[in-house]
């Protein structure tokens, strides 16, 4: 995959989609600021919220989490996604001042909207509030986009997936679930092994 | 001191070398190694990949996972500094927003260009990409053909080091024994395409990537490069020394602090500056060629950027390699009252004919690539196989609905994890979410392949650059004003390209990622995008119709000269970095030729 191809999937994994009025971040400014600009220091390590100021409240760190471990919980290959620091990726996302962010963030923000208000309709309760199986019910509903009836929070619980698995996968703990065997230095690189071509029927 | 303020410039240049990429790079280094006293001035910031470059640095540790925003565009850990398709302060004005009518504009401001960053693929153009006129009359024929450049590539080859092999195919040319090193061993994916697209009668062999598999051959090529020149040879074969081997981890357009590919500050600079022969001033933002009363360019004038003043340095040569559009702004903005339409502009061909390669994608997913074993597939960073151009036959007997080939540039493999794994699966997955979801990122990694086509442009009138008349960058200097269209041939091409992935896809047992562009318009992406623009400064062999002449010289003005890709009188589909190296080469031998016989 070539470099044009990344950016691509970042445009293809983030598409604008317009949000009703109704859910869109009415009191959210879209953030303004100067990011990292043209020629940042690309040997430091960076931290959410170092960069420009984070925007989700306890309640919607809180809800942040509980729907990022709902996507990807602890199994027995790996943690949970907010154990690796995903909710503080998604706020840092939705928080920059970079047109795909902003593109992003009324869709995420609106989404936890929804998810309350679905939430107290069904149940009487906020999502973080209902018990697992009440939450599983609202997200069985959404999850696939082609065939939810509520198509807004269906793309927001895509984008939200999307997110989630960027923030988990990047990780030291996603690459490691995905048995990611790169980015060490080799004398060589002697291709695929011989029994696993024979077994594909390659030459 | 080899690197040098506007006060501590000399006053007794050579050759002054505007941009410091691949084709000033290349220039400066062949003359400084053969004795001109050269300055190069380079609009950007100095720059050290040795110091700079995040090698093995993980998406975790960057802002957003790493991911391109408007001011990194090809993502956090890209080696562009201060550049990309918007550069603060230095706008341009496009006639059309339309993705089918539109031209965006790539600039690197640092030292070495673009080149720090570029996919280094090095493709040497073919017989027939010299002549592409005389076989079906479209477009320009160059006033060279392949034998006069083919001595320069194999010099290219030899000193920058590029893996790849010979295959004896139709204008896709052999090198010269010892010229290419070996190339990488293939993936899982690659083979597996290799085999199904053979039964598709499309041949996929190694690609052609500047990155060293294996030592330079120290011993021997800096003899056969620098016949005669102890001191050269000597220079070299330090330097081919200290530059190691591929270690097969981290992307190459991050850079590469050991050196083992190449951009100009790591293959053409550091021998350059070793002669004592080449003083480089950054942040120097050229804008004017000056011009003497004897009608020959006596310096440059540019923007010191530390200051924001105007200053000028002189030599008795000039030499454009700023890059195409950029050389053509300053040659536009060179105006005088013999060139009131901007300098060696007399054909009023100057910003005439910019072409960029047609560009194409699509990706899929196969169930055969799915479950596999953990691999370390980092290889060479892609481009282990690629697929040259295979219709040439049909095409020439007219079968075609278009003119010009592509090739395919293929990827695939257990990549780095980052933002995008998992990504958009819902067409796979059917939604899927908690446990089962993170089965299926195990599952369908590494089992996306991605096809990208780089076909080749016709020249046409209604692609060109000029100075807009009323718009000014942050320094004062009028800007470009870019006019861009394609033919019926590049929509069509893009098209064929589209079916073409559609059906090796299929053949691998998969699926194609959304749906199958067959409208061309659609399909094709903008101009500008692909970043291979060339043209704006055609050579030719009338004085009338071109701006150069065989020597990158312009036919106006004869000590300055034009070696990037402006001079391209056609685009072929092959990248063209190598062959802007090539005829950068060619061009300075021909300036020290000159000199030596006192003409310059």
């Amino acid at each position: 995959m070539d470099r044009r191809t990344s950016i691509k999937w970042v445009l293809a994994a983030s598409a604008a989609w317009p949000l009703s009025g109704k859910h869109a971040a009415r009191a959210d400014p879209a953030p303004t600021g100067r990011g990292y600009g043209t020629d940042p220091n690309l040997l430091a390590v960076y931290h959410p919220g170092e960069l420009w100021p984070l925007t989700f409240t306890a309640p919607q760190r809180r809800l942040a989490g509980i729907l990022a471990d709902i996507i990807i919980p602890a199994d027995e290959h790996s943690p949970s996604a907010s154990s690796v620091g995903v909710v503080e990726f998604i706020d840092e996302w939705v928080s920059a001042p970079y047109p795909a962010s902003q593109r992003d963030r009324p869709i995420v923000l609106g989404g936890f909207t929804w998810l309350n208000e679905e939430a107290a309709r069904r149940c009487g309760k906020g999502f973080s509030d209902l018990a697992a199986t009440e939450q599983n019910g609202i997200c069985d509903d959404i999850c696939e986009e082609s065939r939810s009836r509520w198509r807004d929070a269906a793309r927001f619980f895509a984008l939200y997936r999307d997110l989630t698995a960027g923030g988990f996968y990047s990780s030291p703990v996603g690459r490691k679930d995905l048995g990611y065997m790169g980015n060490v230095p080799l004398a060589s690189f002697d291709g695929p092994p011989p029994e696993l071509l024979k077994k594909l029927n390659l030459p | 001191m080899p690197f040098v303020t506007a006060k501590s410039q000399k006053h007794d240049y050579d050759v002054i070398v505007v941009g410091s990429g691949a084709a000033g790079g290349q220039c400066a280094y062949a003359l400084c190694m053969d004795g001109a006293k050269v300055l190069m001035l380079e609009a950007g910031r100095r720059y050290n990949p040795a110091t700079e470059t995040p090698m093995f640095q993980t998406p975790d540790q960057a802002p957003l996972a790493g991911v391109g925003t408007p001011q990194k565009p090809f993502g956090f850990y890209d080696a562009t500094v201060d550049g990309g398709w918007e550069v603060p302060g230095e706008p341009y004005v496009r006639t059309s927003d339309e993705p089918a009518g539109r031209f965006d504009w790539w600039r690197a401001r640092m030292l070495g260009g673009r080149t720090n960053h570029w996919g280094r693929i090095s493709l040497r153009n073919g017989p027939y990409d010299f002549k592409p006129c005389s076989r079906d009359g479209l477009g320009f024929d160059w006033p060279i053909a392949y034998e006069d450049v083919a001595p320069y590539y194999d010099r290219v080859e030899l000193l920058i080091g590029v893996y790849g092999s010979n295959e004896g195919l139709e204008n896709t040319p052999d090198s010269p024994p010892g010229c290419l090193l070996p190339p990488p061993r293939p993936l899982v994916s690659d083979l597996l395409m290799a085999q199904r697209a053979k039964r598709l009668g499309i041949a996929a062999i190694p690609g052609h990537k500047a990155v060293l598999t294996r030592p330079l051959d120290f011993r021997s090529s800096p003899a056969r490069l620098h016949p005669g020149n102890v001191t050269a040879q000597r220079i070299l074969a330090e330097d081919m020394r200290a530059r190691a081997v591929c270690l097969w981890a981290t992307p190459c357009g991050r850079g590469c602090s050991i050196r083992a590919n190449y951009q100009s500050t790591t293959v053409h600079l550091p021998p350059a500056l070793a002669s004592g022969n080449l003083d480089i001033t950054t942040d120097a933002m050229a804008y004017e060629v000056t011009l003497g009363r004897d009608g020959r360019a006596n310096g440059v004038s540019f923007i010191d950027r530390t200051t924001g003043k105007p200053q000028h340095a002189s030599a008795r040569v000039v030499i454009l390699s700023a890059s195409a559009c950029e050389s053509v702004r300053i040659l536009l903005n060179s105006k005088s009252a013999q060139f009131p339409n901007g300098l060696a502009n007399s054909s009023g061909r100057v910003g005439r004919y910019l072409m960029d390669t047609v560009g194409s994608s699509a990706s899929g997913q196969i169930p055969l690539l799915e479950s596999l074993p953990p691999l370390n597939e980092d290889a060479a960073d892609g481009d282990q196989l690629y697929v040259p151009w295979w219709l040439y036959r049909d095409q020439h007997a007219g079968k075609l609905p278009f003119a010009r080939g592509y090739h395919i540039e293929f990827g695939g493999g257990k990549r780095m994890p980052g933002y995008g794994t998992g990504a958009a699966m819902e067409w796979l997955t059917s939604g899927s979410y908690g446990v089962k979801f993170k089965q299926d990122v195990r599952r369908y990694f590494g089992s996306f392949v991605h096809f990208d086509g780089r076909g080749e442009m016709i020249p046409n009138e209604h692609s060109y650059c000029e100075i807009d008349p009323s718009l000014k960058d942050k320094w004062g200097i009028p800007v470009l004003r870019f006019h861009w269209q394609w033919s019926e041939h590049e929509l069509r091409q893009a098209a064929h390209m589209q079916r073409t992935f559609a059906e090796i896809v299929d053949s691998m047992g998969g699926r194609t990622r959304g749906p199958v562009q067959s409208d061309g318009a659609k399909a094709i992406a903008p101009g500008g995008s692909i970043i291979h623009e060339v043209g704006g400064a055609i050579m030719g062999s009338d004085p009338k119709t071109s701006v150069t002449n065989r020597w990158c010289q312009t036919w106006d003005v004869p000590n300055l000269f034009v070696t990037d890709g402006a001079v391209f009188a056609s685009n072929a589909d092959k990248n063209p970095t190598l062959t802007i190296m090539a005829l950068a080469w060619r061009a300075a031998d021909h300036i020290l030729e000159r000199m030596r016989r006192r003409e310059l």
